[in-house]
């Protein structure tokens, strides 16, 4: 067998184009059917399990698709805009805990997630090095963030500006990282973790800059009346807050108009939980308060109607690829009659003569599979991942 | 190795399923350690007649005994067997495998066939034979790349690295020009008389007749029209006492 696998492996070898192409062929008729099917499977447990995780969420009226996958992946795409007002009437409400979300900003391409600590102790998500947030203007990392970025403890990191002419608004904010959580196989790896006021300084709601009153900021000083000092642009803005800056700090206008892209709601009951979707239910609300099960059932069903057609499509071209890889076997095997003529002259037995002329079909039959099973593998081991970044892009 | 004389027929009859073809031979016999020739037009029989000594086809009627062995009432199996391990064969095209380089080619039969085990030795040989027939330098390389010549010394190789009592060569020169032609000759005589070999050619060079010590012309032969099988009155050095017969439309 050792040497016709030999010959086999000459003739392919030789042939080698012509080989990479069918090989190549029938790995995507095997892959595109299964791997799809492994990453669609993957894809529902995922998001099944965060969105189950999640009992409802908060926000402002409008696309609840577009609010659930920023609230649990953290996508790029945000959400209208709701108000911090509307955090602290669910907690005052009673029915449940309210964990603030803002999810705008990014540093280095991962979202900047505002929050409070409340949202570490209800995702179970432990510190690894490091500790927990406890000052503004630092971030705690999600594992891969952390490996990605290469930082850790005592590094810092520097918020993006929304856009490139962003030059009046978001100001870069030079963050200290103070810890990197436990991986968690989830989108909080993906994460960089700030407390919400961070986010709002990131946003500029919240700034600290030279003290006015100090004669080193005289020259920025337009002009006073009464409590109010008019300052130009040549007053030294912060962007990093420190020890000896932090008191500087401060919020301008009223602390409950403040953006959030939504709010947590941890309600202790089913009870509560319906009690509070009851007072969202009126179409006069500016909000809007969403399970994301519902919303994430809603989405499978459309990926799953468009899997079905996906694999009836690459079951098609694969039965097309299979028939012209088939032809191409049978033109081999016709191509290869005389040298199938010459074996038997010479004397080859005639297992080993059947043998040399099937190899081809076989080798790369088995081939073909094999790479396809390892690129199923590979979709296993790294889908989640992937489809935790298309669903951040 | 076979101790029996040659290659004897006697009573053969042969003809293919389709077509007219018929091949009659009341009696044929080639000397042990001889060299013959066949010589005649195309369609007359000729390597119709070498594939019945191989055991690549079967005579309808009659026997053909091969070293002493009928080789017609062997089972495919060991008919194969039988072949590659006591007949060398030598083609016209040479018909050697584009994909394997020049040593894999001459070391097929092994590959092929497990009755022949390949080992450190026959590898050795196939060596030595490459180094004499002048083409040591060009085992990796695949055939394509060789000239004509070294094509049919490359099959010759491949021939005899079973060390085979039989050479059955179909115009082993009919694609050379005359200076392969002549060394081709030489290496084929060279080996059968160096192993005591057994050579049977079928050619149309009857330039090259005086080397053989038999010739068999099937120019001599004809299909009578009463169907009944005529004399041999070959060339003075055809065989005594070979007769045969073939049809007009035959191939050969």
């Amino acid at each position: 067998m050792r040497q016709i696998l030999y010959l086999a492996w000459r003739y392919l070898a030789y042939h080698r184009w012509k080989t990479i192409t069918l090989v190549g062929a029938i790995t995507l008729i095997v892959y595109l059917p299964v791997g799809l099917r492994v990453l669609v499977d993957q894809s529902s447990r995922q998001l099944t399990a965060r969105a189950a995780a999640t009992p409802l969420l908060l926000g402002a009226k409008g696309s609840s698709l577009e609010l659930v996958l920023n609230s649990l992946y953290f996508g790029s795409d945000h959400p209208e805009l709701t108000r911090y007002a509307e955090s602290v009437r669910i907690a005052e409400s009673g029915l449940a805990a309210a964990i603030p979300l803002y999810v705008r900003f990014q540093a280095r391409g991962y979202p900047i997630v505002g929050t409070t600590l409340d949202y570490f102790d209800y995702r179970g998500l432990e510190v690894a090095t490091g500790r927990g947030l406890a000052m503004l203007g630092e971030c705690v990392l999600g594992s891969r963030v952390a490996s990605a970025l290469g930082v850790g403890p005592g590094d810092f990191v520097v918020s993006s500006p929304e856009s490139v002419f962003d030059i009046a608004g978001v100001y870069p904010l030079r963050m200290r990282v103070v810890g990197v959580l436990e991986f968690a196989d989830s989108a909080d790896d993906d994460a960089i973790f700030v407390d919400v006021k961070t986010a709002w300084v990131i946003q500029g709601l919240v700034h600290g800059h030279q003290d006015l009153t100090r004669p080193e900021a005289a020259a920025g000083v337009l002009g006073r009346e009464g409590n109010r000092v008019i300052a130009n642009a040549a007053v030294v803005q912060y962007t990093e807050i420190t020890e000896e800056n932090r008191d500087s700090f401060h919020f301008h206008g009223d602390l409950s108009e403040y953006p959030l892209t939504a709010v947590l709601a941890v309600p202790p009951d089913q009870r509560s939980s319906a009690l509070l979707q009851g007072r969202y239910q009126s179409e006069e609300q500016a909000v809007q308060i969403v399970t994301p099960v519902s919303v994430m059932e809603d989405l499978l069903g459309t990926i799953l109607t468009v899997e079905r057609f996906v694999v009836a499509g690459a079951v098609i071209v694969g039965l097309a690829t299979l028939a012209t890889a088939a032809l191409v076997f049978l033109l081999s095997l016709r191509l290869r009659r005389r040298e199938r003529l010459t074996l038997f002259k010479i004397g080859g037995s005639r297992l080993a003569v059947a043998a040399v002329m099937a190899s081809e079909v076989i080798v790369v039959l088995a081939s073909g599979t094999l790479l396809a099973a390892g690129l199923t593998l590979l979709t296993s081991q790294f889908g989640s991942v992937t489809i935790r970044a298309l669903l951040r892009a | 190795m076979p101790v029996n004389p040659g290659v004897s027929i006697r009573d053969l009859e042969f003809c293919y399923r389709e077509g007219d073809f018929r091949l009659k031979i009341p009696e044929l016999a080639i000397a042990r350690d001889s060299t013959a020739a066949f010589i005649g037009p195309s369609g007359s029989g000729k390597t119709t007649l070498l594939n019945l000594i191989a055991g690549i086809a079967l005579p309808q009627v009659g026997r053909v005994v091969t070293g002493g062995v009928d080789v017609a009432a062997l089972p495919d199996a060991e008919r194969r067997n039988f072949r590659i391990a006591h007949i060398g064969l030598v083609f016209q095209e040479f018909e050697l495998l584009e994909y394997l380089s020049v040593l894999d080619n001459i070391l097929l039969p092994y590959r092929i066939n497990p009755a022949l085990r390949l080992d450190g030795a026959v590898r050795d040989r196939a060596r030595e034979l490459a180094d004499r027939v002048d083409i040591a330098d060009k085992l990796n390389r695949n055939p394509d790349r060789l000239s004509q010549g070294e094509r049919q010394r490359v099959a010759i190789c491949r021939a005899v690295l079973p060390e085979p009592w039989l050479i059955l060569a179909d115009e082993p020169t009919g694609n050379l020009d005359p200076v392969n032609k002549w060394k081709v000759l030489d290496i084929l005589f060279e080996y059968a008389g160096r192993a005591d070999t057994t050579l049977v050619s079928v050619t149309h060079d009857r330039d090259i007749l005086d080397r053989f010590a038999q010739v068999v012309d099937f120019r001599e032969f004809h299909a009578p029209a009463d169907g009944r099988p005529l004399e041999l009155s070959g060339p003075p050095r055809s065989v005594a006492g070979a007769r045969l017969e073939v049809g007009r439309d035959g191939t050969g």
